[in-house]
């Protein structure tokens, strides 16, 4: 433990008798999910609902000169075939831009391509139709004749003066700029005994959640109100701009969420085709279902990374960081995505590099262009694992150079756990880390030296094992500082509203969404334990704008941490307010009573004096019978946003163990090892599965997922089989770890627990190929580390 | 198009009729004619695993099996599996393991791990694995799923997991 709290108010509200705070208990809503009765957009059928498939682009970029609908308009089903143009009428264009990201630009986008397609996927038509099969018969009936222009696949030749301009009006192809320069880097780097530079390469991935990206959308003419039932992370913000490209008001829209099928933030924008389905149901004044197939999906979800980034380090002979320098380069498809932008990647490259450091000399640029391939936005952990592997890779880098051991130079780097509040380099402001108890935990873990002493014997047997490590650090609990500054309608606050019912059991209404993190749980074991009910009798509402409160939803690790504050907040009030009644009903004081096991009892002896179900009765059927003047308010509402610090950050370290086979290149990964610190923790099981699945979705990155393109901008492996995700089999056994150093802006103390294991992996495996190499002489710095990679940088082929 | 043909068969023990196009997929038939949105469609390529369920006996991806093929045969889906509690013992532990996170692979990684258990009564770690390999999940990194699994192997072999 880094931290202690001496918060006797928060004593009192979490550390209650029969707390679930820090307990492992199984989330709620779980048997629904297992029996194959959940009920996902794809599930979701409404009377008169058509369905949309959409006619996508098959070039990269290209002029629409005619599209010919009219065979396809005669099929069997068919209700509609709509163009750009004709949609264009219902649904205004977008530009995905910030004014916090300077400079940032990009180019009106529609829901559907009117003239132009600038990425092969973009839709050009969409066919309704009674079922999607007819849809589908009928979007082969309709000719597009297009005329191919030339396509701008490389980033590294974007910027060049031979190279077409997509967006003429933007003048050129650079999207956004970043520079930053603190401490002095000539001098230091000019000090340093060692300069080690390494150009890292990440390919472009995506996220592939497992159920495609859908939407069912509802115009009730009549109500002149549009329900969309879709699977989203942040249904305010859907709501708010689905209102404002339909001339809608906020409160004609609806947004209804409920079980979404994988997110990782693939789930967090809005795309093109899902603004079409909400403008073609108020076209055709009827439901319209569209459920992405999984070509569509690779086609047109957000994909993510895609960095090249130069980086320079400057050590001390004793080990001593002097400095960072960072170049780095990234390409984003045609548009910044909408409404969070394509530039939050870059910047935040910027923001973390060197992080977990001491030092103070840090220089960075960050250039974002456009090109024609699938639009790149944030997906889990944004900016992280390059940032980590970029530091973490160019640690190592010099750790070797020196002849030191990778946990050496870490322990002789990292910001000491007694140093904070401290700002980094680039600004960012850290509250509390602990990054040397988390080595030091994580050595401990593995047992680093009894690690070392087998890779040794191995190493002799032509064996070649190695050992990565990777310390890094997580933005979670963003304020507005990340989107609402720069002019985005995303909320930064969540709201919950709790009250108890008329047989004593609890409603909660909350603004943060649940994709399975565990959402539903965490809120349920906070309203249980500060009330003083079971957590059996907590029912948690989310996922609706009318029924829920104002809120931000759930991504960048804000669930537990924003949202798990409001519902402690508001449970309080409620609190208060039961026993306000309980002491009018029981002629005594708030003060003598409490809330336990879903009574009211004697502070004094535990005895208990009213069940809740009994004051609940009173309350509802026989006010009549309470004191004068009494009147019962058993909801409450609250609402929460962090304003001390702009994000809470956390930190940890990954430890990775593998093996490469020299012959065929493969590695095989046997153990992964993370030590993280997301402060307070509400469920650890919950906890551990968040940080076990971020891992494997970063060991993807690192070892199999590319989304490949040709010089044309033709995705070459759009399906599951050619792209590559992780599977059980090849995947390890991850143990977890924690440290707990509570952010004191809230009373709950949570920090986030999603980015972590994705953040740190890439780096961990890469590091642990490279240690694992060294015999050879040869590092890597690309990923995904995949045979050919490693049997090239072997010289094999 | 081609015309329907009917198709007799049997679903989670009820008796089915039904006049589907020879084209239509089991799954789209499971979902979409017969309201069982249980069995869910991941990539309708044969790959992911989401839409696994028995026929006969033996579990097979129903996206790539047509719903004609299924004329005079048993189809059982993840609700009949759950209702008629052959798998409880299963679900109970992947509630108790946190085995499932947004849920969508769910189905299908029970089946396949209920297939497994019936062939194999003490698989291990790396077996279990191995047998999971054609189910994707995005979300939990496998390792509890495996972890519920063996769980389960082991109390279902008389020993105490």
């Amino acid at each position: 433990m880094t931290s202690e709290r001496v918060n006797a108010e928060m004593l009192s509200a979490l550390d209650r008798p029969n707390s679930y705070i820090g307990k492992t208990v199984a989330r709620p809503n779980l048997d629904r999910l297992m029996q194959g009765r959940g009920l996902y957009v794809s599930d979701i059928e409404l009377p008169r609902m058509v369905h949309v498939v959409f006619l996508r682009s098959p070039h990269a970029h290209a002029k629409i000169r005619g599209i010919d609908a009219s065979a396809a308009r005669h099929m069997p089903g068919v209700v509609a075939v709509v163009a750009g143009q004709e949609l264009a009428a219902v649904i205004t264009p977008w530009v995905g831009v910030l004014s916090h990201l300077k400079g940032l630009k990009s180019a009106p986008q529609s829901a559907i391509a009117i003239d132009r397609v600038c990425w092969q996927g973009e839709a050009v038509a969409a066919v309704v139709a009674a079922s999607r099969a007819q849809a589908e018969d009928a979007a082969e009936h309709v000719s597009v004749e297009y005329e191919e222009l030339d396509a701008v696949t490389d980033m590294h030749t974007a910027l060049d003066p031979s190279t077409p301009v997509i967006h003429a009006s933007l003048g050129d192809n650079l999207a956004f700029e970043r520079n930053h320069d603190a401490g002095n880097v000539d001098q230091a780097l000019a000090d340093s005994d060692e300069v080690i530079e390494a150009e890292f390469v990440f390919g472009r991935h995506t996220g592939v959640t497992l159920e495609p990206r859908a939407v069912v959308a509802d115009w009730n003419a009549a109500e002149a109100r549009l329900t969309i039932y879709q699977g989203t992370q942040a249904p305010h913000m859907v709501q708010n701009i689905a209102a404002l490209h339909l001339g809608l008001k906020e409160s004609q829209v609806r947004v209804v969420c409920k079980d979404v099928g994988g997110s990782f933030g693939i789930k967090v924008h809005i795309y093109a085709d899902e603004m079409a389905t909400y403008a073609l149901a108020k076209l055709l004044r009827r439901p319209v279902k569209f459920v992405a197939d999984r070509v569509e999906s690779f086609n047109t979800d957000i994909h993510a990374r895609d960095h090249h980034c130069k980086g320079r380090i400057g050590v001390k002979r004793d080990g001593t960081i002097t400095a960072f320098e960072i170049d780095d380069l990234t390409g984003i498809g045609p548009y910044s995505m909408y409404p969070r932008t394509s530039a939050i990647e870059a910047n935040q490259v910027v923001n973390l590099v060197g992080g977990p450091y001491m030092t103070r000399n840090y220089r960075a640029r960050a250039r974002v262009v456009f090109q024609n391939k699938n639009v790149m936005c944030q997906y889990r952990a944004v900016g992280h694992p390059i940032a980590c592997s970029v530091t973490e890779g160019l640690v190592d880098l010099a750790a070797m150079r020196l002849g030191m051991d990778p946990i050496e130079i870490r322990r002789r780097n990292l910001i000491a756990d007694d140093a904070y509040p401290c700002v980094s380099p680039s600004g960012l402001r850290f509250e509390q880390l602990s990054h040397h108890s988390a080595l030091a935990k994580l050595v401990k873990m593995m047992d680093y030296e009894a690690l070392r002493a087998e890779q040794a014997i191995l190493r002799a047997k032509n064996i070649h094992r190695g050992i990565g490590i990777a310390s890094f650090i997580e933005v979670t609990n963003p304020s507005a500082a990340f989107y609402g500054v720069g002019g985005a309608k995303i909320s930064s606050q969540d709201g919950v509203a709790v009250r108890l019912d008329a047989q004593g059991s609890v409603i909660c209404q909350t603004s943060i969404t649940e994709q399975g993190q565990g959402s539903e749980s965490l809120t349920a074991q906070i309203v249980g334990s500060v009330l003083g009910v079971s957590m059996d009798r907590v029912r948690v509402i989310l996922g609706d704008t009318d029924n829920t409160p104002y809120g931000g939803g759930t991504w960048a690790s804000r669930g537990a941490g924003i949202g798990g504050e409001a519902a402690l907040q508001a449970t309080k009030v409620l609190r208060r307010n039961i026993l306000d009644v309980a002491a009018a009903i029981l002629q005594s004081t708030a003060g003598e009573l409490d809330i336990v096991s879903n009574s009211v009892v004697n502070v004094v002896d535990g005895a208990p004096r009213i069940e809740l179900s009994e004051l609940a009765r009173i309350v509802y059927f026989r006010p009549d019978t309470l004191p004068p003047g009494v009147q019962p308010e058993l909801m409450a509402t609250r609402h929460f946003v962090p304003r001390e610090y702009p994000f809470a950050f956390t930190n940890g370290v990954q430890a990775s163990w593998l093996e490469v086979d020299t012959e065929t290149g493969f590695v095989r990964l046997l153990k992964h090892w993370v030590v993280e610190d997301c402060g307070t923790i509400i469920n650890p099981q919950l906890v551990d599965e968040q940080i076990r699945g971020g891992v494997v979705q970063g060991l993807g990155a690192a070892l199999f997922e590319k989304c490949v393109y040709d010089e044309r901008g033709q995705l070459t492996n759009a399906n599951m089989a050619d792209y590559l995700v992780p599977m059980s089999g090849e995947m390890p056994d991850i143990d977890v770890g924690h440290v707990v150093s509570p952010t004191l802006e809230t009373e709950l103390g949570a920090k986030g627990a999603g980015e972590a294991g994705t953040a740190g992996a890439a780096a961990a495996v890469t590091n642990a190929v490279n240690d694992a190499l060294r015999p050879f002489g040869v590092t890597i710095t690309e990923i995904p580390l995949t045979p050919q990679v490693v049997l090239t940088a072997l010289g094999s082929i | 198009m081609t015309s329907a043909v009917t198709i007799s068969l049997n679903v989670n023990g009820e008796r089915i009729e039904a006049d589907v196009p020879p084209r239509l997929n089991l799954s789209d038939f499971l979902r979409d004619h017969l309201k069982l949105t249980g069995t869910h469609v991941g990539c309708e390529h044969g790959v992911c695993g989401a839409c696994t369920v028995r026929v006969n006996g033996e579990i097979v991806r129903s996206c790539l099996m047509l719903a004609v093929q299924t004329q005079d045969r048993s189809v059982e889906t993840i609700e009949g599996l759950s209702d008629s509690g052959e798998i409880a013992d299963l679900q109970a532990a992947f509630r108790e393991r946190n085995a499932l996170q947004c849920g969508f692979c769910t189905p299908g990684m029970l089946m396949a791990a209920q297939d497994l258990l019936k062939h194999s009564s003490q698989p291990d770690r790396e077996q279990i694995r191995e047998h999971l390999s054609g189910n994707y999940c995005r979300c939990t990194g496998y390792q509890a799923i495996v972890d519920a699994i063996e769980t389960t192997a082991r109390a279902r072999a008389g020993r105490l997991p």
